[in-house]
């Protein structure tokens, strides 16, 4: 499914405006130890992480992960998000807890 | 591919964590542009990535060297940080001696070394108490 239709049937918002939103999501992967998701994560996974630094957006890129989700209300950094937007990388909010998020994207993935 | 060698350098900033991914960052832009397998790049980006930021976080800030030849590509980090005193234990997963402020960012799970070994086809780690750390990671294109 698309960024932007997982928005749209998720009510998630993006910081990062426009970019990055035709990306196809396959899964979900949950984790804030970078190292870790680097290696576990899979290709087109959307990363649902507290982290909110500059460095998440490299390890997105690395990891090739479709899009990052910050929950729980979180605001995502000014610095990560411009970075974010350079590199075409999505940054989704949401009020939802990360168990939350998960639920709905079984919904909408399986 | 282009048929002659490639060589870059970049300066790897101590202390900061804003700047830390540049030098990888711009190492896999490099092999995109290659044309190189997508496959071959993740490992080579992730395993410098994961150097990249001991440098920093361990080494005191330090020095990549990349040398990009048609059939491997070969990352050299080097610092002149506080050096590894027991190799084994440090490629241990699981083991860290980073500072909290550096977990509560995510980094410092102690998985970078282990990161290194399996995202390369060779790798070397060369250091010595109070003299520094050179990281020599290899994969095969
Ligand atoms: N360049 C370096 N200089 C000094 N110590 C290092 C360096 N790289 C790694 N180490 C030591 O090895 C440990 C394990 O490294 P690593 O597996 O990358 O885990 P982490 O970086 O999460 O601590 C570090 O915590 C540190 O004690
Ligand atoms: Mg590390």
């Amino acid at each position: 499914m698309k960024v932007a239709e997982f928005m749209q049937r998720t009510g998630l918002k993006a910081f990062t405006g426009d970019t990055g939103l035709e990306r196809e999501i396959t899964g979900i992967y949950v984790c804030d130890l970078l190292s870790w998701v680097m290696s576990h994560a899979s290709k087109g996974d959307a990363w649902i992480t507290v982290h909110t630094h500059l460095n998440i957006v490299a390890v997105a890129l690395l990891a090739e992960v479709s899009c990052i989700i910050v929950p729980e209300g979180i605001k995502a950094e000014e610095a990560t998000v411009k970075k974010a937007a350079e590199e075409g990388i999505v940054i989704l909010g949401s009020e939802m807890s990360a168990y939350h998020i998960c639920c709905k994207a079984y919904e909408l993935l399986r | 591919m282009s048929d002659g060698i490639i060589r870059l350098k970049f300066d790897i900033l101590p202390n900061d964590m804003s700047a830390a991914g540049e030098a990888s960052s711009g190492v896999k832009k490099v092999l995109n542009q290659l044309g190189v397998e997508p496959q071959k790049i993740k490992k080579a980006a992730i395993a410098m990535y994961e150097a990249e930021i001991n440098a920093v976080i361990h080494g005191g800030g330090g020095i990549a060297e990349v040398v990009i030849d048609k059939e491997y590509i070969e990352v050299k980090i080097r610092d002149e940080g506080p050096g590894i005193a027991d190799i084994e234990l440090a490629m241990q997963e699981g083991y860290s001696t980073a500072s909290d402020e550096i977990r509560e960012m995510g980094f410092g799970a102690g998985m970078g070394l282990p990161n290194m070994k399996r995202y390369s086809d060779k790798l070397v780690i060369e250091s010595e108490v109070g003299k520094g750390t050179t990281v020599t990671i290899v994969v095969n294109l």
